[in-house]
């Protein structure tokens, strides 16, 4: 997994609530078999026409927007489907950072394991970002995940929480799978105990 | 010291290891793996040369991307490649990782949460997870059961466990008794429309109370699957006699004494009297009307009795803002009585509701009368088993009578992967659980109600008000 320790650039305001999976990534998308190349569809019912052009209002066709690497989001962000896909497709396009006051507990979860940080903030700080977001591609932003702030465009700084372990995992870019597996012995003696419930 | 909650029971017992930092390694009992979200993991194991720990604990199939039409082709001659390719390629894991997969034709095939329950794969107390949100459907049976993204199934093959923080307790007492045509699936958006689609964020909700336990299993399923559209971890009820009815006999059941010892264990998975919750909060089943949702999100439900909500009527200027957009998505005018609105497809099928007991209450509605002109009908039983069964009680032929469509057992236009979608501007009443934008096919119009008001309005051509509907008809 991809590390994560500090991010400077420019943050894209996605000023909807509930944003869902199905936007991030419409089921038409999730027949591939591999995790690389759905940046091009991130958003597309939003981002496309029927006809496959660019809708112009959208705010990650717009030039300034189109190197975003965070999105500044409302309420419950990632909802819907457990489909990975979403955080694929988010950083197939470049996007490392999501702020918004709250997600899906799915959605946020697979952030982490793909090197996305998911910042979770109050509404008056969501706010504040996405109004510096609204200025453009000037108003690039400072995460820095070790010292948990957020600086903005004007120099003021937004602190936020994380948990230490993810936390930990993103900085050094720990592999899930290979931390669990240093806890084979402790697997091994629980499933030992099962022999007592055979129906399991 | 206080009691403990079912949910904090079933945790406690699968805890292989605490960090000191909160994050617990959870064992997991059951995996059901589909199509969709699993070929990345599978390949992920591939590309580290790790095994899959317990195979036998994985169960397989084929659902999202499945056709319902006519399969006597097999799964060459699925007409989309890139469809044919992934269900090849979940064949090929399967074989290769020694995991059970119940092939297309298989009359067992369905649903991955309609099949685990029918099967006995589902039982009380386990943890079991799926790489799809509605995984939440099993805590029907008293299991933990919750959706894992695509590195997560990647996690639990390899290891059997998931990294986990412990959620929080939030009882849903559903109190008082259903009146006629009330079904759990109204209660599931009474519940939705009630503490938001973020309301359960952090949460595992448990369903207590009369009306919960009045509900078959069929009803809590569909109740339990919707945990998710509430932003919940997890939905839970409380095993009892109905449980134990239900699973009994089924093939991946426990059989002779280890059904006895198991039932014994089960009858503990209770929340003790005085067990603290979190959150808690009380609904009278008994005042519910039917309902019906008017937006692109779960939580925008009304009353069939109802009208179309006015935005200017919403103080909070993101609320507002929200609800403008999804009412020009729906093509809806503020206002306008619901019970006006007319229809053009209609959905009976998907994880929610499209087991026999949705099949026979549908077809109850349905029988002797025929499908509005302007509207094409489609019924989609969850499993193989279902529709033999279905069709062994003659629902099929109402239904075809009537004018609906019956198809093979699948997701369907649940989410639109395969060829069953709306086109553009098409409204749907669906038995599904998700009025995203774009769910059932870009630009389509989807509107969530249950078995009974989808077959209603789908013989009349417009929302209709089941109560009356019987009355008159
Ligand atoms: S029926 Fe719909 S909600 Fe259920 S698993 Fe299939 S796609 Fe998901």
């Amino acid at each position: 997994m991809q590390k994560f320790n500090q991010l400077t650039g420019i943050a894209a305001p996605l000023d909807i609530l509930n944003v869902d999976t199905d936007m991030i990534i419409p089921k038409q998308f999730l027949k591939t078999i591999q995790r690389s190349g759905l940046g091009k569809n991130l958003f597309d019912e939003m981002r496309y026409t029927p006809e496959g052009d660019e809708v112009p209002d959208f705010v990650l066709n717009q030039s300034a927007y189109r190197g975003a690497e965070i999105l500044v989001a409302g309420d419950n962000f990632g909802c819907g489907s457990s489909r990975e896909h979403a955080p694929w497709a988010l950083l197939d396009f470049g996007i490392r950072c999501i702020i918004s006051t709250s997600y899906a507990d799915i959605f946020y979860n697979n952030c982490f394991k793909n090197g996305i940080l998911p910042i979770v903030l109050p509404q008056a700080d969501v706010d504040k970002l996405m109004d510096d977001a609204k200025r453009g591609a000037n108003a690039t932003v400072t995460i820095d995940l070790e010292s948990q702030t957020i600086q903005g465009p004007d120099g003021g700084t937004i602190s936020f929480e994380v948990d230490a372990f993810r936390k930990k995992c993103l900085l050094e870019g720990l592999d899930d799978i290979g931390l669990t597996m240093k806890k084979g012995a402790a697997i091994d003696a629980y499933e030992n105990d099962l022999a007592a419930q055979p129906w399991r | 010291m206080t009691g403990t909650t079912l949910y904090d029971k079933i945790w406690n017992a699968h805890m292989v290891d605490e960090q000191a930092d909160g994050n617990c390694l959870l064992y997991i009992d059951r995996h059901l793996v589909h199509e969709v979200t699993s070929p990345q993991a599978f390949e992920g194991l591939r590309m580290t040369s790790r095994k899959v720990r317990a195979p036998h604990k994985v169960l397989a199939l084929a659902d999202h991307n499945i056709p319902t039409t006519d399969r006597t082709g097999g799964v060459d001659a699925i007409a989309d490649p890139e469809s044919k390719l992934q269900i090849q390629t979940l064949e090929k894991n399967c074989a290769e990782f020694g995991i059970e997969y119940v092939a297309m034709d298989d009359i067992r095939q369905g649903i991955v949460h309609v099949t685990g329950p029918e099967q006995g794969f589902t039982l009380p107390g386990l943890t079991i997870v799926c790489g799809d949100s509605h995984t939440s459907t099993h805590g029907a049976f008293g299991a933990l059961a919750h959706g894992i993204g695509t590195s997560e199934v990647e996690h639990v093959l390899a290891t059997q466990t998931l990294i986990q923080s412990k959620a929080k307790n939030f009882r849903i007492n559903v109190v008082g008794e259903a009146p006629d045509y009330i079904t759990a699936k109204d209660i599931a958006l009474a519940i939705i429309g009630e503490i938001g689609t973020a309301g359960g964020t952090g949460y595992v909700l448990e369903y207590a109370g009369p009306a919960i336990e009045a509900l078959s299993m069929e009803g809590r399923m569909t109740l339990c699957n919707m945990s998710i559209e509430a932003g919940a971890r997890a939905g839970l009820v409380a095993p009892d006699e109905k449980t134990y009815a239900f699973l009994e006999g089924r093939a991946k059941a426990p059989k002779g004494e280890d059904w006895d010892e198991a039932v014994a264990y089960w009858r503990t998975l209770v929340s003790d009297a005085d067990a603290v919750f979190d959150k808690e909060i009380t609904i009278d089943a008994s005042d519910l009307p039917p309902l019906v949702t008017w937006g692109t999100s779960p939580q925008d439900v009304i009353s069939i009795a109802g009208a179309v909500p006015n935005p200017a009527d919403i103080a909070d200027e993101a609320r507002r803002k929200s609800t403008e957009r999804a009412l020009d998505y729906m093509g809806l005018k503020a206002g306008t009585p619901m019970q006006e609105v007319a229809i053009d497809r209609v959905f009976i099928g998907s994880c929610t509701n499209s087991r026999i007991e949705d099949l026979r209450a549908a077809a109850a509605i349905a029988k002797g009368k025929t499908v509005a002109s302007r509207v094409s009908a489609m019924v989609v039983p969850g499993s193989g088993l279902i529709k033999q069964q279905a069709e062994k009680e003659g629902l099929d032929k109402i239904f075809i009578e009537a004018g609906f469509e019956w198809r093979e057992p699948g997701c369907s236009m649940c989410l639109a992967m395969n060829a069953d979608k709306l086109a553009p501007g098409e409204r749907c009443a669906s038995t599904s659980n998700r009025n995203f934008e774009g769910r059932q096919g870009r630009g389509g119009r989807t509107h969530l109600v249950s078995p009974e008001m989808a077959a209603a309005a789908a013989v009349t051509g417009h929302f209709t008000d089941i109560r009356n509907l019987k009355v008159e008809g």
